[in-house]
């Protein structure tokens, strides 16, 4: 299943547009059979953009209504930076019940969890998973997929700052050489402690410069990071 | 009891807030000679908490701080990646799943439960929040500290000499110290998890019904 998420941060990767964003959030959705996927950038001044499989029908409607207002999920992940389950946040109030009966009807789902991204110079935007279940299968979902999801959060800002930067504005940070060194040994099939042996630093510094570059290249895990790095001709075997 | 607290929610629990950062600038100022600003009041505050940073705080029976530390993404500003980078071997800290966090402080009121219990909450971070690594400037001098709790970190990198000398550290998740957290504090994984709760989540629950 696993590399069923690695093409899916392939595609994301060599996305060009908005439409192409859009067609990560439907194969993200795809993949983990629930109701949404939402990449949603908010900026100070109000301005938003995104991508997202919630119908147009919901977008004009939120759109229309000025939902930003009073959206508990907007307001609930501003002032935090972990991911937030939907039945964390306040959802009192009579203009807010009205916004949640209806984001219900419009088939938004009854569960959801949604990742605050705090950006570059103040730059904001949320990422949503949500669906139809119960409590308990929810939650069993985001034990299974919350890494995966925090990862798929994180790329999709990406993409998103480098539409904003314009193209080839802000291109993937080349790898440091300490990184270089970690990924290589892995590519040629070393253990981490050998690894980390051949660099003299400990296994658990090692793991840390391995996610330090996953996160560079984009990838889901080391395997992955290694076969983006190859790719990338990132590291020479 | 264990408090996870946002910057901007520290208002709700002034007694709390007055006297953590007043017990920083007891530690990190008077005690371990670091040069901190400690204001008027003795608080002892940076610019990290002005950036809306999550304290994990324990809290002693009369409501004053007994101990805490702040949580930073190290996808933005981080200590490490402003100013410590050098002794990382230039490898830049940052990951979705990695958190910084610093101003381990322990205040001197408190018992042994304290530095019990940040370790607890800080696992409880990582089990909640999928985070797999923590990072972290310290004073080497409190190393002594944190193996007496089993929690040493991973050293990669210190410099300076004396009250100068400063280190960068690594911790992950150990599911054995968690449980043993636990055993020490004489609570149930369910009473660790109510405090986590009664913190992040809001008063008033979504309602399917609706």
């Amino acid at each position: 299943m696993d590399s069923e998420i690695e093409s899916i941060l392939e595609q994301l990767q060599a996305a060009r547009d908005l439409s192409d964003l859009q067609r990560a959030t439907e194969a993200v959705r795809d993949h983990y059979a629930i109701a949404h996927i939402v990449y949603h950038w908010v900026s100070s001044t109000g301005d938003q953009y995104g991508a997202g499989t919630y119908s147009q029908a919901w977008v004009d409607r939120y759109l229309e209504k000025g939902y930003l207002r009073l959206d508990p999920v907007l307001h609930g992940c501003q002032q935090r930076f972990d991911p937030v389950d939907w039945k964390q946040l306040d959802w009192s109030g009579r203009g807010v019940q009205a916004f949640l009966r209806e984001a219900l009807e419009y088939g938004v789902g009854n569960q959801g969890w949604t990742l605050p991204i705090r950006g570059p110079g103040g730059q904001f935007a949320l990422f949503t998973a949500s669906d139809r279940c119960d409590d308990a299968q929810w939650s069993a979902f985001i034990a299974r997929a919350q890494r995966e999801l925090i990862i798929l959060a994180h790329e999709f800002n990406k993409k998103a700052l480098e539409f904003e930067h314009g193209r080839g504005g802000a291109p993937a940070p080349p790898l440091s050489p300490r990184e270089q060194a970690a990924i290589t040994f892995i590519a040629r099939g070393l253990s981490r402690a050998q690894a980390a042996q051949e660099m003299g630093i400990s296994e658990h510094t090692l793991r840390v410069y391995i996610e330090a570059a996953r996160h560079k290249l984009g990838a889901l895990n080391t395997t992955h990071a290694v076969a983006r790095a190859l790719s990338r001709d990132a590291i020479v075997l | 009891m264990l408090r996870y607290v946002y910057g901007h929610d520290l208002k709700a629990h002034p007694r709390l807030a007055d006297s953590m950062f007043r017990d920083r600038g007891a530690q990190f100022a008077d005690r371990l000679g670091w040069s901190v600003a400690v204001d008027a009041r003795g608080h002892e505050r940076d610019t990290y908490d002005a950036l809306d940073p999550l304290y994990v705080i324990w809290e002693l029976p009369d409501g004053t701080h007994g101990g805490s530390m702040r949580f930073l993404p190290t996808t933005g500003p981080t200590m490490i990646n402003d100013h410590f980078s050098h002794l990382c071997a230039g490898v830049r800290i940052e990951s979705p799943l990695i958190w910084e966090c610093t101003r381990f402080c322990i205040a001197p009121r408190a018992d042994r439960r304290a530095a019990v219990g940040l370790v607890l909450g800080a696992g409880e971070l990582m089990l909640n929040f999928s985070i797999e690594h923590f990072c972290g400037v310290f004073d080497p001098r409190m190393e002594r500290i944190y193996k007496l709790y089993g929690i040493a970190p991973e050293v990669i990198g210190q410099s300076g000499t004396g009250p100068q000398r400063i280190a960068v550290g690594l911790w992950e998740m150990c599911h054995a110290a968690h449980e043993d957290m636990l055993r020490r504090l004489g609570i149930t994984r369910a009473v660790s998890r109510d405090w986590f709760e009664r913190s992040m989540h809001a008063p008033v629950p979504m309602r399917e019904s609706a």
